[in-house]
This record gives structure tokens, C-alpha cells and sequence, in this order.
């Protein structure tokens, strides 16, 4: 048994995630940085929306949260301001967080409430068998898009930033291991984090644009997706077909849930 | 080294074969993970780390 | 009782959920219900509590909702527009059991409407806006001091019974001001939310049903690693696909409210002991009818008034016997009908129900009233 295992509901398992669905890989770092960071497993919630990706959180052995479509952040908003000690990690899809939730993302990032939201990036929407996100590259085709899509696609990790998210990193399924350290600082951040995960879909995205096999698509994921450092090097040309990753933000600002509790002895609650 | 499947949880990706430098794994007629050259195995993790099924792992402290 | 004061229904309201024990507001502003999250907004820190002005109407019922699974009692507060917007998470704490209460200030529609004049048009929207079967309490009060009393009975019934419950407060009462001597602390029944009754250990379910058929999911951080979801989902919590555990979730979700449904119905009646005419009407309205109904008396008329604080569940035993003893039923109400429909129904053709619907964006007069009780006293002698 692996230290993280104990954070699996294994009666629950095997989970419904199809044949090299990347999300395995995207769960199992997160049960990986919980045991790495020692969490208090009945002091930690998982949270999570509607979507292939949301339904990490039945198998996680924690409180655990499945949501309506788009709706985690403000539910994660109310519980860690309803009880500030607990550890609130938020598992959210590209539909789910950058399309339906996407008021609630921007504005959570804003107040820098202390979150931490990992988002399963497939590309897709998988569960409703393949039809475009926010997060589908230009050109890629979708059951929504038959011809290819051309609306220009997020990039989520710019779009935290610009909401004011203090810790934001993107990692990938192929770099398991260091994704494991980047969901680790991000849980360590007291304040909104984000980290972008790109996980391959080879059922509903990779089929349909001919991206080969589960394995075919880790494969480029290693090739697209290069450490900051590397990325900063290259020129503007050849970074169209590159995606830094890493660390790729941080910053200081005061955490929402510390500032309302500066409110609540302003106002003499916390004597009441 | 010790390689340990769980039929139940593998579901057939192949991500763990092909990821593997020594070529010790395969897929069976069923078409689940098996181990065709354990000797050959050199604990290097890649399929543990990358399965998305929890379904393989390299015990290198229990070997026999 | 406390000294006399000045104030609005909607501060009222939000009082009394405060006094009920409500230590989280998640909401957006929007009139008329505003005054309900500004009150919060000052008041809410005073005793420990958490107020939150959220990005949207949606995140305004999700965040009290995760407030209420982590162990607080939780109120938002919108009006017709907000309220169309909250309807897919009221569904949700109907099925996942989170108690939570939604107060809903209505105001002309539909859509934009005319925000600033009264209407009463949600009736039906409080009972079947959200998508699926389900139950639902709601309530309206016709005071300013029956707002405080509303809030808080709200604020129990959602705890008891694990279920949201809506306040359809109305533009009129929710800003009226009238003098109100409210309940000391004391002097209210607060229900404190049910804790887990056997360890993991002891084999716990989440959502295993008591007696009363409410299951005592634990708040999150205490222990019990529960799952929540809005899928349907057997006792442990996890989902479900089984025909029967979803046959047995959608009628257990009803009758855990409908075996209680006469001790949660609330209603007046007034000058009922000979009356052959029964005026039925709620919140704003039943102050007009009031007015109504004692000048119809003056004038000789045998009239009385049923007034109605729970709305739903309908009120089907109270209606069905009422058209037995009257021989007509008007139904003054600030919409093009609803609330008649269901008394038509109940009355079974047992008496003559008649609908006064008014959607001119003002309120009743009470001469309209008393007009439209002749006319039904004068149908009924032919």
C-alpha cells in the first residue's frame, strides 16, 4: 500500500474514467501532495463541479463535494469561510471552470481566497462525449465543432493571473512526478491557487483529431510542454508551439477568509 | 524487482507498455497489463507513475 | 419582548434569521430585497458570522450552501430575476439535503419586470422552479413583525428537515415599516441541526433516514468524510443508478415534509364563525383584504378571511374543508391567478372559488376587494 492510497475510497474503485483518460494520473498527484504536505485527512475537503474530472472527488477519501456544473468555487467559497482551518481543494474541467464557472474563477482569484483549484485540462468535454470547450485548441475538431473550432481558445493560467490568483503553475500528466510538487505549493499558498493540468483524452479528443493513443498523447505532451526557464528562451515564433510550465506566478495579497475574520473583531464577534 | 498487476483496475491503455525502456510488459489476450520479462525489469517506475488506473506497481524493497 | 421599534419587513426578516442562529449570508443586490444582505453586511460580524457579496446570483446560493455543509446556518436573499437564477442549486439542496434558506423579495415580472413595484407572481416559480420532483416550504408573511417570526420558523423547518426553504416576502411587506416589539432571545425555539447519532465505526450512512425520514449527514470537518452530490444517491451518499434507490430518494424527499405538512401549515382566520364568503389571501395582499372584509361586515356582509402563511405545501386540507363550510372562496392575489388554481382544485366544486387577479404593478385598494365580495355574495344567494 502507498502512503497517498489511504486517500483513495478504493471500494470505490476501479473509477469510470475511460481507458488512458489522463485524470487517474491528475488524482492520484493530488493524493500524492496531501500525503507529501501530511494533511489532516478529516480537515481537508475536495470540491469539485460536473464533467469527467468532478468525479475525482467520490474517490477521494475526504469530505468530499460534488457540485452542480460550473458551481465548485462558490460552494468552496462558503465552506472555507464557514470553518477557515479546513484544507478546501477545488478539482474542476475546462467546461466546467473556464465556460459555465467562469464568473465564479476570475472572482475567486480576485479575492485571493485561500483555494487551491486544480483543473484537469482535456481539452474537451469529455462526459458529454466530446463537444468544444473554452479550452479547445483553434483548429481541433469537436462533435461542436465538425469543421474545426475558431474561436480562440483561454489561457487559463493568464486569465488567473489577471484575476489576481497568488500561485499559479501548469504540469502535466507525462510529468507526473513534479505535478506532484506543483499541487503540493500550490496547497502551501494561503491564498487562491491555480494549477492548469494538461491531461490527454484519448476517447473523445484524441480520436477525433487523430492524435494517436494514450501514450502517443503524453508523448506530446513532453514535447509541447517545456520548464519556464526553456520556454523564456526561445524566441516569439518558436513559442507558439510551446506551453511553459511550472511555476509560473506568484504573489502576496491578503487572504479573503484572514481579512473577514479581521472584520468579524472589528465588529467585537469574535467575543460573541 | 517485484511487479505487481491488478487485472481488476487495468483497463488496456498501454500507457504503462509504452513507457517502459525494457520492453518487460505487454498486453494479454485479454487486454490487460502482463509482465513478459520481469528479469529485464529496472525499477525505473515509469509505468507505476503514469498508470491511470492504479493498477501496476514496482516493489523494489520486497524482493524475494 | 423588546422596546418598541421602527422597521421594515426585510430587516425584520433578516433579524429573525440572525435570532434563528443564521451566521452566513452569500448574495448579490438586487431590489427589493437589498436591505436583507445590507443588514447582514453590518450585522452578521457583530456575532461571529460571515457575510459574503458574491459575483452573481448563482454563487450567491452556492456559497450558503457550502457554509450550511460546513456546519453553519445559512440564508441568501434575492428577488424575481436572482431568484430565476437560483433555481438550479435550490433543487440542488433539495436532493442533497442542505438546509438553507432562500428568501425570495417578488417583485413585478416577468424578467426585468418592474423592480420597484410589488407583485406576487412567484407563487407557482416557489413550488416548481427548479427542474424534478421535489418538495417545498415556503412562506410569506403579512407583517412586519410576522417577518422576524417567518425568518425564524424558516430557518428550522430547513434545519429539521434538511430541506431549503423559501420566504416569499413581497415588495410591499418587505418595505413597509411598521412599530414592532420583537421576541427577546430567550423567548425563541431555535432547532439546533441534528449531529450523526453513531460513529463510522458503527457502520454511519450519510444519508441513512431517522425516524422523522431525514438523514443526518455530518458537517464537513468533523470526522466523518461524507460525500455529497446532487446525483441520485443511496444512504452511503455515493450515486446510485438503481431504479428503487431513486423511486425511494424522490418519495422519502416528499414525505419527510408531507407527514408533517398540518403542523407546518400556518394560517388566520378571521370573522369565519357564520361567514358564507371566504376571502383566501397572503402577504401584502391579506393587509387590503383585511381592510376589505371588515368593511364588507360593516356593510352587512357575511364574510370572513382565511389568511396564509405556509403556501407550500399547499394548505389541501384547510381549502377542501373551507369550501364545505362557505359557499364561495375569493382569491385576491398580485399575479394573473395562481394560487386560485390550487384552491379550485382542493374545493372540489364544493363551493364557488373565484379569482381577483391584479398585474398592474400597483397594490390591491380595498374597495376592489369589497367590490369583487359583493359581486361573488350576490352570484352565491342566486
Amino acid at each position: 500500500m502507498r502512503d497517498y492510497e489511504t486517500f483513495f475510497r478504493t471500494n470505490r474503485l476501479p473509477h469510470i474514467w475511460c481507458p488512458g483518460c489522463g485524470h487517474g494520473i491528475a488524482m492520484k498527484a493530488i493524493a500524492k501532495a496531501i500525503a507529501k504536505l501530511d494533511l489532516d485527512q478529516d480537515k481537508t475537503v475536495i470540491v469539485s463541479g460536473i464533467g469527467c474530472s468532478s468525479r475525482a472527488s467520490g474517490y477521494m477519501d475526504f469530505d468530499t463535494l460534488h457540485t452542480a456544473h460550473g458551481r465548485a468555487l462558490p460552494f468552496a467559497t462558503g465552506i472555507k469561510l464557514a470553518n477557515p482551518e479546513l484544507n478546501v481543494i477545488v478539482i474542476t474541467g475546462d467546461g466546467d471552470c473556464m465556460a459555465i464557472g467562469g464568473n465564479h474563477f476570475i472572482h475567486a482569484a480576485r479575492r485571493n481566497i485561500d483555494l487551491t483549484v486544480i483543473l484537469f485540462n482535456n481539452n474537451i468535454y469529455g462526459m458529454t462525449g466530446g463537444q468544444a470547450s473554452p479550452l479547445t485548441p483553434v483548429e481541433k475538431k469537436a462533435t461542436t465543432a465538425p469543421y474545426g473550432t475558431f474561436d480562440r481558445p483561454f489561457n487559463p493560467c493568464e486569465v488567473a493571473k489577471t484575476a489576481g490568483a497568488t500561485y499559479i503553475a501548469r504540469g502535466t500528466a507525462f510529468h507526473a512526478a513534479p505535478l506532484v510538487d506543483l499541487i503540493a505549493q500550490g496547497i502551501q499558498n494561503k491564498g487562491f491557487s491555480f494549477i492548469e493540468t494538461l491531461v490527454q483524452c484519448p476517447t473523445s479528443y484524441g480520436r477525433r483529431n487523430k492524435m494517436g493513443s494514450a501514450a502517443a498523447m503524453l508523448k506530446d505532451m513532453s514535447e509541447t510542454v517545456i520548464p519556464l526557464a526553456a520556454y523564456n528562451r526561445l524566441s516569439t515564433e518558436e513559442r507558439n508551439e510551446k506551453l511553459p510550465s511550472g511555476v509560473l506566478h506568484t504573489d502576496v495579497f491578503p487572504e479573503y477568509a484572514a481579512e473577514y475574520a479581521k472584520i468579524i473583531k472589528q465588529a467585537g464577534g469574535d467575543k460573541a | 524487482m517485484i511487479i505487481k498487476v491488478n487485472a481488476r483496475f487495468c483497463k488496456g491503455c498501454n500507457i504503462c507498455v509504452a513507457f517502459c525502456p525494457k520492453q518487460v510488459l505487454a498486453l494479454d489476450s485479454m487486454g490487460k497489463v502482463c509482465v513478459v520479462d520481469e528479469s529485464a525489469c529496472i525499477g525505473c517506475g515509469q509505468c507505476e507513475l503514469r498508470c491511470p488506473d492504479f493498477a501496476i506497481r514496482i516493489n523494489k524493497e520486497e524482493k524475494a | 419582548m423588546s422596546e418598541a421599534r421602527l422597521m421594515q419587513g426585510n430587516e425584520a426578516c433578516a433579524e429573525g434569521a440572525v435570532a434563528a442562529g443564521v451566521r452566513f449570508f452569500g448574495g448579490y443586490p438586487i431590489t427589493p430585497s437589498t436591505e436583507i444582505a445590507e443588514y447582514m453586511a453590518v450585522n452578521l460580524p457583530k456575532v461571529g458570522g460571515n457575510f459574503i457579496q458574491m459575483e452573481d446570483e448563482i454563487a450567491g446560493i452556492g456559497v450558503i450552501l457550502g457554509a450550511s455543509l460546513a456546519g453553519k446556518k445559512a440564508l441568501t436573499a434575492t428577488s424575481g430575476p436572482g431568484f430565476s437564477l437560483k433555481q438550479e442549486l435550490i433543487g440542488y439542496a433539495a436532493i442533497a439535503e442542505i438546509p438553507a434558506v432562500i428568501v425570495n423579495v417578488q417583485r413585478m415580472g416577468p424578467s426585468t419586470g418592474q423592480p420597484t413595484s410589488p407583485a406576487q407572481a412567484d407563487i407557482m416559480q416557489a413550488r416548481w422552479g427548479t427542474h424534478g420532483d421535489h418538495p417545498m416550504i415556503a412562506l410569506s408573511p403579512w407583517t412586519v413583525r410576522e417577518s422576524f417570526d417567518v425568518a425564524v420558523k424558516a430557518v428550522n423547518y430547513s434545519e429539521r428537515f434538511r430541506t431549503p426553504v423559501i420566504i416569499l416576502l413581497d415588495e410591499v411587506v418587505g418595505h413597509l415599516r411598521e412599530r414592532v416589539e420583537l421576541p427577546s432571545a430567550h423567548e425563541i425555539e431555535i432547532y439546533p441541526r441534528r449531529m450523526p447519532n453513531t460513529t463510522k465505526a458503527q457502520g454511519y450512512k450519510a444519508y441513512t433516514p431517522m425516524e422523522d425520514l431525514v438523514p443526518n449527514p455530518a458537517n464537513f470537518g468533523t470526522g466523518y468524510r461524507i460525500h455529497c452530490t446532487g446525483l441520485v444517491h443511496d444512504e452511503t451518499g455515493f450515486p446510485s443508478g438503481s431504479p428503487k434507490v431513486t423511486e425511494q430518494t424522490i418519495h422519502r424527499l416528499h414525505e419527510k415534509i408531507m407527514r408533517v405538512q398540518d403542523e407546518i401549515t400556518h394560517y388566520d382566520e378571521f370573522f369565519m364563525d357564520d361567514a358564507e364568503i371566504a376571502v383566501v389571501a397572503f402577504g401584502g395582499t391579506a393587509r387590503t383584504a383585511y381592510a376589505a372584509v371588515e368593511a364588507a361586515r360593516h356593510a352587512g356582509q357575511k364574510v370572513g378571511m382565511v389568511r396564509m402563511m405556509t403556501i407550500w405545501p399547499f394548505a389541501e386540507n384547510v381549502m377542501r374543508n373551507l369550501a364545505k363550510r362557505v359557499k364561495g372562496i375569493l382569491v385576491p392575489e398580485m399575479n394573473y391567478g395562481q394560487y386560485v388554481y390550487e384552491v379550485e382544485r382542493a374545493a372540489a366544486a364544493q363551493a364557488r372559488v373565484v379569482s381577483l387577479p391584479k398585474y398592474d404593478a400597483e397594490v390591491f385598494t380595498p374597495d376592489e376587494i369589497k367590490q369583487a365580495i359583493e359581486k361573488l355574495a350576490a352570484e352565491v344567494a342566486k
